[in-house]
């Protein structure tokens, strides 16, 4: 064989194994697409058959007639509460877990508990934490169905989430920030407080946030925790009972024969809009400061 | 601002000190705090799900019928109701997950990566009811209509649903595999003259194939979990899932169970002891998967190299 052949063969073997991999690189792709598609799907489908049924009514008056009609004032609010009394634990324990975490533990067999107690956490499916809250926080603790029982199961369920997340804001603080503080005469803790914190609440924010959007679209801890099926008032306590949206949408679509379609839509629209618009703020949070970040 | 020489010896700011003491006391408390929630979860799980392992023997438990009107309370069809719509699930998008993120680590342009992570994530936000209803709305009408069945409410409209449910947890740790992988890899793959593809296929993706064990794991834990959009597709037929036909009848999951049934039963009858006896099985599987998990990631940083 002459030396032009070789070369002749060489470049075909080359050419053959550019198709092969604009095959591969394109079955790829496609694989990527087949995951987003639906996404969009579900998203503009959603959107598009609700906003139109989607008044000030809807958003502003108490449900009439079985909830066939009127608004679902009740739902919202109850969605919002639930949301903050899941903030206001979630935050403060998650937060200072990570602090713990992130600045104080040292690598022990006890961080490393937590660390896999954390995993599970995460891993702990939502029906299980409605057992636990009903078990704990309805029944035990006597709180009853209530506002306050719900939000717990909930906080709970989203403290890995939080934890997480603000442990590795905490850790993406530079250690030379740390050593400055100690430099000039400071305690761990004082460093921590006006040093590194500050520094890291941007991600802390964005996975507090991702927490809640998760917390505020859970139906099933709050199935036997909190959730009423129909009660066309507002909350006066922590230990009322309350409708809340997801819960709203799960029994309009499938425990309430002959509801309209329009009701069902608008309610998933609301629910889906307002986890949405909490994702966005998650996303724009950290775009917006990490361009900011001074180091 | 008092925190001399004095301050080091602990003479003077007393107050500082205290408080300092105090903040870093809490702070590890609320620390140990996930273990302690951990452990109060699995306790009252046992303390209501318990009696019904000594209520009922363990013939009845694993029998073949769910009928809580009639006493019978076979746990069988539910549980494998969960592993036919578990696996298939995952089975539909491991390779499809495993595959975007090789395309999104390894072969997507800037701008593509930049439209595809930020829709993955909102995936992972969509409320499971919202899936829920628009498989109920638009999915399982599809699928009766494809096979010509009586309804569309299968497993496999369950498992489809699942499987886009587990997607942004299989993506996100098979991205995080690959971004181990050290660049020394593909540095030498394309330097004996493989191609891209060749070296993604031949090399990036075996090396980082822990990883995708882990994130089939963790879609099978996330999966086995999934409560609401699961009852609401599923049409809840709680029948033991034998033949291949059963793919697409209604099966009922353990998940579904418990919520459809929880609401109406007697509290501290067996029918009561029963739902909570399920989600102490629930519990206990996903700890293991979690727990087999977390050990592969520990094993693979301690052998180095690969993190």
């Amino acid at each position: 064989m002459s030396g032009q052949d070789a070369r002749h063969g060489q470049r075909r073997r080359r050419a053959g194994r550019l198709w092969v991999q604009r095959l591969g690189f394109l079955l790829l792709g496609l694989a990527a697409v087949v995951v987003v598609a639906p996404i969009l799907v579900v998203v503009v489908g959603i959107v598009a058959r609700g906003i139109g049924t989607v008044d000030w009514e809807f958003l502003s008056a108490m449900p009439r007639a079985g909830m066939k009609e009127g608004g679902i004032l009740p739902a919202i609010v109850g969605t919002l509460l639930l949301t903050l009394g899941t903030a206001l634990v979630a935050v403060p324990v998650g937060v200072g877990g990570a602090v713990y975490l992130a600045e104080y533990a040292r690598d022990t067999a006890f961080t490393r508990a937590i660390r896999l107690a954390i995993v599970n956490l995460a891993g702990i499916p939502s029906i299980v934490y409605g057992l636990f809250g009903l078990g704990m926080f309805v029944l035990f603790l006597r709180f009853g169905t209530s506002i306050l029982a719900g939000s717990l199961t909930l906080a709970i369920m989203t403290l890995p989430v939080v934890i997480s997340t603000s442990e590795e804001a905490l850790r993406a603080v530079p250690t030379e920030f740390r050593t400055v503080a100690a430099s000039l005469g400071g305690t761990r803790w004082q460093g921590v407080r006006t040093v590194v914190l500050p520094q890291a609440l941007p991600g802390i924010i964005t996975g507090v946030l991702l927490g809640l959007l998760r917390a505020a679209g859970e139906t099933a801890p709050i199935l036997f925790t909190v959730a009423a099926f129909y009660l066309p008032q507002l909350p006066r306590s922590p230990l009322d009972q309350t409708m809340a949206l997801p819960y709203h949408l799960y029994v309009i679509s499938t425990q309430v024969p002959g509801m309209p379609a329009g009701v069902q839509n608008g309610t998933a629209f609301v629910l889906l809009a307002l986890v949405l618009l909490l994702n966005f703020a998650a996303a724009w949070i950290r775009r917006h400061f990490r361009r900011r970040r001074p180091w | 601002m008092k925190q001399g020489r004095g301050g080091a010896r602990g003479a003077p700011a007393g107050r500082t000190r205290w408080s300092e003491f105090a903040i870093v006391a809490l702070i590890r408390v609320l620390g140990f705090s996930t273990v302690g929630f951990v452990l109060l979860i699995f306790a009252f799980l046992l303390r209501e799900g318990l009696p019904v392992f000594f209520e009922l023997p363990a013939s009845t438990l694993l029998g073949r019928l769910w009928y809580p009107t009639f006493g019978s309370f076979g746990a069988l069809p539910l549980i494998l109701g969960s592993l036919l719509v578990t696996l298939l699930a995952v089975l539909i998008a491991l390779p499809l997950g495993v595959a975007s993120a090789v395309f999104i680590r390894e072969v997507a342009p800037r701008w593509a990566r930049e439209v595809l992570k930020p829709l993955i994530e909102v995936l992972a936000g969509i409320p499971s009811v919202v899936l829920g209803f628009f498989g109920m709305s638009v999915v399982a009408p599809l699928v009766r209509q494809w096979l010509g069945a009586p309804t569309g409410l299968t497993a496999f409209t369950g498992a489809l649903v699942l499987a886009y449910m587990s997607l942004p947890t299989i993506i996100s740790v098979a991205e995080d595999a690959l971004d181990a992988v050290p660049r020394g890899y593909r540095d030498a793959g394309l330097a004996m003259g493989a191609t891209r593809w060749q070296t993604t296929w031949r090399v990036v993706v075996p090396a980082g194939r822990s990883g995708v064990i882990i994130a089939g794991m963790l879609g099978m834990g996330r999966a086995i979990g999934e409560t609401m959009a699961v009852m609401m597709v599923t049409g809840n037929a709680a029948r033991l899932p034998l033949d291949a036909a059963a793919l697409f009848k209604p099966v009922r999951t353990m998940t579904a169970t418990i919520a459809a049934e929880m609401g109406e039963v007697a509290r501290g009858g067996v029918h009561y002891h029963a739902l909570f006896g399920i989600g102490i099985l629930l519990f206990v599987l996903t700890f293991l998967i979690n727990l087999a998990a977390a050990r592969t990631i520990l094993r693979r940083r301690r052998k180095g190299g690969l993190r």
